[in-house]
């Protein structure tokens, strides 16, 4: 799905609650307030009534059609100025009420809430005893004829899922760091941004294929975490710094990155090439780009390698047992700064290829990019519980997931709330997280 | 850390004795009980820690919690002082059920402890540890502390306590260094004396003895003997049989989250269910070697053992000896 | 190359509305870290919460600039217990976490087009001064010498400014050296064991946290009682820099926190006039103006680690009064 694909469908749902919100008010205001200027027809003729308001954030629509119809009768009503009309119906229970989406302004359109309703601009009209009835429609920004919600819901959960894979790759990263050092590392995001920067710097300032580029950057990452832990990390350990300390040191280097990153590239967007790939419709009215397919692909095959790693091989094993009792393991004859430094290593290069993808996924490159997830991937480490890399993962496809489709319930410019307010509700009830264990007392 | 080393001979006082009520049988009823715990059970994952039926703590004496690493002494502790929450059971201090507490209301109530691992608070001097004892402080709250004139009579009398404790416990000329300078024995006064200052009516120590030079171990002794004398009820967690011997009243052996067995130290160590509880938590010791059939390499551990079989062996032959 | 000019904008910023603001937040984060030991790494939050509190009552309910003061106060004090109950359990870097999680749901709450009319969503929120302006005593003109000439609203803040910062400092100085002070610091060195002196450590914890949060708050409304309420300026960074103005003076101290934002100010502002001066003048080939821009920062996290690597105590500090927790 590109980025036009992306903003429309978020547009569509974009204001529809408050939408909703508002014209149930302003419906009860017209009941209070009998409209006399409403355009009419019919009033006199019978003695019951259909009456609505059509607005569009609270600002009233004016000669927007209508048509009223049921047992033989039809008739036709234009919205006066204020957005009302009102039409009279003989006795009868039920009369169908359409809205002619063709009178309202561009863009424009009336929205379905359930999702379940293909023509939302059709309604059936009940005549309550009060012999009157109020119709409105959910009028939105949006595509006339939407997709399902079933669609969306689907293509969300694709598109959370691959936002999810973006995440973990970074998440495993971070985690194995706390797991194996016990350093919250703040500056995680910008060894993401990292990858992305060398992507863009072997792609476009050098010229070279895409394909060479990103392995490159990966391994140019894997390098920069190698030289992290080398001249920074290493040492403080071996000065005994603490790990409050150490995190604030992080939060240094994070400051200090980030702004290097802004100092060679400016603060502009840039994208890689490819970024711009066309959408292969799946099926319904879900489609994916090429490259987020690839990169789905990518994510993983990548993290099914690392899992493979983790489990079956000396050195993975060796990772886990630091992890779990760095003091056991390091008196069981395991060498912790060899596991540490494979460790950074690994993370830098995860983080990396994420800040590849991630730069597809926005889409673009900027100098705080990294910075934007982090803590949606602190939310998933610490949703999987803090030092399981296989936790780190299922928290974050839970978060990638929680932010795409809370869009579809919450104003989109929110949905990164979402995600951190169930991280901060999961450490209210079962602060080790889903997956991890609870630390023994005493 | 082993008490032989102690230079002076213990000075011997009187053992309070008839503590309980009929057979001494694990979770005997007590004349005079300051707590008293039911069906106390606590487990992680799937390891039970804690699994105590009925036990009670004779007030005025001091009783040891014995037991081999594991058998879940501390955890114990940390259930009954609040800092741990059991699954299941419930347990009265001095009347009061204390079963769902925090830690902080039990303090107040007058049941305060130290712990294992020394928690001298090192960034306050040792006065200031000492002052933080002190219970009902006007000035510990935040608006009449911005008034002084408050809270300075009380600070002043808090004070006096402080120092007349810390001069007991031989630290009134370290009472202005930051507590982080005191050596390992020297904390763990510190830690004991601060818990004198909230004036408490039952001390929980937790291995008081863990890393004390010898040179002080005698007066450690001596202080605890003399909470009893001043009324106080003691219950401690310790692994060093002499001390036990030496100053405890009664004797509660633990054993895989049970209380196995427990009455006057004497009959305890000829008790077979704590001669086992002991052998079976070192099982990695070689038997032969323990009781001096094998000649052999001995680690810590087993020396450790080796003596306390020999006590047992000791008192047992001793007993037989007198016909009881 | 104006070096006049440029010493001058520099002592300038010592006494801004922005160094006050840095200052009281500072302080508020000395409450919590340096005595407390809590890692809130939320501060922009209460930051946030004391600016809008101030302005959205002033623009949209008419209160009076004091009635805002007290909604900004309220406003934080509601969110001290509201981020504290949950989260004041956790451990140390737990608590960072989801502070600093906290502190971006609200500023997205306030950034939200949601809440436009409000909060005045991207482009925050302005022309709330005729209240605060209105009870200025000083007279019309301009006051001052050197680089500290005002004109009357100018003084006006900055002496309300500091008049708010100097009895933050003495509430800070009054509580800390009371007993009340003592159970805190007895917190940063091992709440368990003051727990088992019966001290009600949560407790404790949350009147750290409210206190600490309304110096933040009062923070927050200084820095935007001259200008403007824009959300840009509430986001992490604006914690980390503030706590890279409290380690630089010193995290356990009370003037500590206050030296330290007038000096980071200082810096920012002189090298923000220096280095786009000696890049115009050639001095500085390599370098665009618009990069000289990016560097103070840059020096900003640079200097947050080695301060924290090899000074941790800060300037006024105590060297052996390491003041992390451990």
């Amino acid at each position: 799905m590109n980025t036009a694909d992306y903003r429309r469908t978020r547009r569509k749902n974009r204001r529809g609650v408050l939408v909703a919100l508002i014209v149930a008010l302003s419906a009860a205001f017209s009941l209070m307030a009998m409209p006399a200027m409403a355009d009419e027809v019919n009033v006199d003729e019978y003695d019951n009534s259909i009456i609505g308001n059509v607005k569009l954030n609270s600002e009233p629509l004016e000669g927007v059609l209508l048509t009223v119809s049921g047992g033989g009768y039809e008739v036709e009503v234009a919205t006066d100025a204020d957005g009302r009309w009102k039409v009279g119906v003989p006795d009868g229970d039920e009369f169908s009420v359409t809205l002619d989406e063709s009178t309202l302004p561009d863009g424009i359109a009336v929205i379905d809430e359930t999702g379940e309703d293909d023509t939302p601009n059709v309604k059936e009209a009940m005549i309550g005893p009060s012999g009157s009835t109020v119709m409105n429609f959910f009028i939105g920004r949006g595509e006339r004829n939407v997709t399902s919600f079933f669609d969306q819901f689907v293509e969300r959960i694709v598109n959370g899922v691959n936002f999810g894979l973006m995440l973990g790759l970074a998440a495993i990263g971070i985690s194995l760091v706390y797991g194996t050092t016990g350093l919250s590392n703040f500056a995680h995001a910008e060894m993401v941004t990292f990858g992305a920067v060398m992507a863009l710097i072997v792609s476009v300032d050098l010229g070279w294929p895409v394909w060479i580029a990103i392995p490159l950057a990966v391994l140019l990452s894997a390098g920069f975490g190698w030289t992290l832990d080398a001249g920074l990390w290493k040492p403080l350990r071996k000065k005994g710094v603490g790990i409050v300390q150490l995190m604030i040191v992080s939060i240094g280097l994070s400051l200090a990155l980030r702004y290097t990153f802004q100092y060679f590239r400016g603060g502009g967007t840039e994208q890689l090439p490819g970024s711009d790939s066309p959408d292969i419709p799946l099926f319904g009215s879900v489609s994916l780009s090429q490259t987020n397919m690839i990169s789905m692909v990518v994510s993983i095959v990548v993290i099914v390698i690392f899992a493979w790693w983790l489990v079956k091989t000396k050195i993975g094993k060796a990772t886990r047992a630091v992890s779990d009792n760095p003091s056991l393991a390091a008196a069981s004859g395991i060498d912790v700064d060899q596991v540490v430094r494979v460790v950074w290593i690994l993370a830098a290069a995860m983080a990396g290829l994420a800040g590849v993808l991630w730069a597809y996924f926005r889409p673009g490159i900027r100098w705080d990019m990294g910075a934007q997830i982090l803590l949606l991937v602190f939310a998933a480490v610490t949703l999987g519980g803090l030092g399981t890399a296989f936790g780190a993962l299922v928290g974050s496809i839970i978060v990638g997931v929680l932010v795409e489709t809370s869009s579809l319930f919450i104003p989109s410019d929110l949905k990164y709330v979402g995600a951190l307010v169930v991280l901060i509700v999961i450490l209210l009830f079962r602060p080790q997280g889903i997956l991890g264990r609870k630390e023994r007392i005493g | 850390m082993s008490s032989k080393d102690s230079p002076a001979a213990p000075v011997e006082r009187e053992k309070t004795t008839g503590l309980h009520k009929g057979d001494i049988v694990p979770g005997v009823a007590k004349v005079d009980p300051i707590i008293i715990a039911d069906g106390i059970r606590r487990t992680f994952g799937g390891l039970t820690a804690v699994n105590v039926d009925h036990v009670e703590i004779p007030r005025n004496a001091i009783t040891a919690l014995i037991g081999p690493n594991g058998a879940g002494k501390t955890t114990l502790f940390n259930l009954l002082t609040g800092f741990d929450k059991p699954d299941a059971g419930k347990w009265t201090f001095d009347g009061h059920s204390l079963a769902g507490m925090g830690a902080h209301k039990v303090a107040r109530l007058g049941q305060v402890r130290t712990f294992q691992l020394t928690k001298a608070l090192g960034l306050l001097t040792v006065l200031e540890n000492m002052k933080l004892g002190a219970k009902d402080q006007i000035g510990e709250n935040i608006f009449r502390g911005m008034i002084p004139s408050l809270w300075r009579k009380q600070e002043a009398e808090i004070e006096e306590r402080a120092i007349v404790l810390l001069k007991k416990f031989k630290l009134d000329a370290k009472s202005s260094d930051f507590a982080a300078s005191l050596s390992g024995g020297q904390r763990k006064l510190l830690e004991m004396a601060r818990a004198l200052m909230s004036q408490p009516t039952l001390v929980m120590l937790d291995e008081p003895m863990a890393g004390v030079n010898p040179a002080l171990t005698q007066s450690l002794l001596d202080h605890i003997l003399d909470l009893k004398d001043e009324g106080m009820t003691v219950l401690f967690v310790e692994h060093d049989m002499h001390m036990v011997r030496h100053i405890a009243d009664w004797v509660i052996v633990m054993a895989e989250g049970q209380v196995v067995a427990e009455g006057p130290p004497d009959q305890v160590m000829k008790n077979q269910a704590v001669i086992d509880a002991y052998l079976g938590s070192h099982q990695d010791v070689d038997l032969g070697v323990v009781t001096g059939r094998i000649e052999g390499e001995l680690n810590t551990a087993a020396i450790d053992l080796a003596e306390e079989v020999k006590e047992l062996d000791a008192n047992i032959a001793k007993r037989k000896e007198t016909g009881k | 190359m104006d070096i006049l000019q440029i010493l001058s904008n520099t002592g300038s910023s010592l006494i801004a509305p922005a160094t006050i603001g840095y200052a009281l937040a500072a302080l508020g984060l000395a409450m919590h870290f340096g005595f407390t030991g809590l890692l809130n790494m939320g501060m922009a939050a209460f930051m946030a919460i004391g600016a809008y509190g101030y302005a959205i009552s002033i623009l949209t309910f008419g209160f009076p600039w004091w009635g805002g003061m007290l909604v900004g106060i309220g406003g934080s004090l509601v969110f001290a217990l509201i981020l504290g109950i949950p989260t004041l359990r956790l451990r140390g870097d737990y608590l960072a976490i989801v502070t600093i999680a906290a502190a971006e749901v609200v500023r997205l709450l306030f950034l939200t087009t949601t809440f436009d009319k409000y909060t005045g969503s991207a482009d925050g929120l302005s022309g709330y001064h005729a209240s605060f302006r209105s009870f200025n005593p000083i007279p019309d003109g301009t006051y001052g010498f050197g680089p500290w000439e005002y004109n009357a609203n100018g003084w006006w803040v900055r002496i309300f400014g500091i008049a708010v910062l100097a009895l933050a400092a003495f509430i800070l100085w009054a509580v800390m050296r009371s007993p009340w002070g003592r159970v805190i610091k007895g917190i940063r060195e091992d709440e368990d064991a003051v727990r088992a002196l019966g001290k009600n450590v949560f407790s404790y914890k949350l009147q750290s946290l409210m206190l600490g949060g309304v110096f933040g708050a009062m923070g927050g409304i200084i820095y935007a009682l001259p200008a403007s309420v824009n959300p840009g300026v509430y986001v992490t960074s604006l914690t980390f820099f503030v706590y890279t103005a409290l380690l630089l003076g010193g995290a356990a101290t009370i003037f500590g926190p206050i030296i330290g934002s007038v000096i980071f100010w200082g810096v920012q502002t002189l090298l923000s006039n220096l280095l786009p001066a000696l890049v115009n003048i050639g001095v500085l080939p390599f370098m665009t103006t618009t990069q000289s821009q990016t560097v103070r920062f840059i020096l900003v996290g640079v200097a947050l680690m080695l301060l924290v690597i090899y000074r941790p105590q800060g300037i006024l500090g105590n060297k052996k009064e390491l003041t992390f927790v451990k």
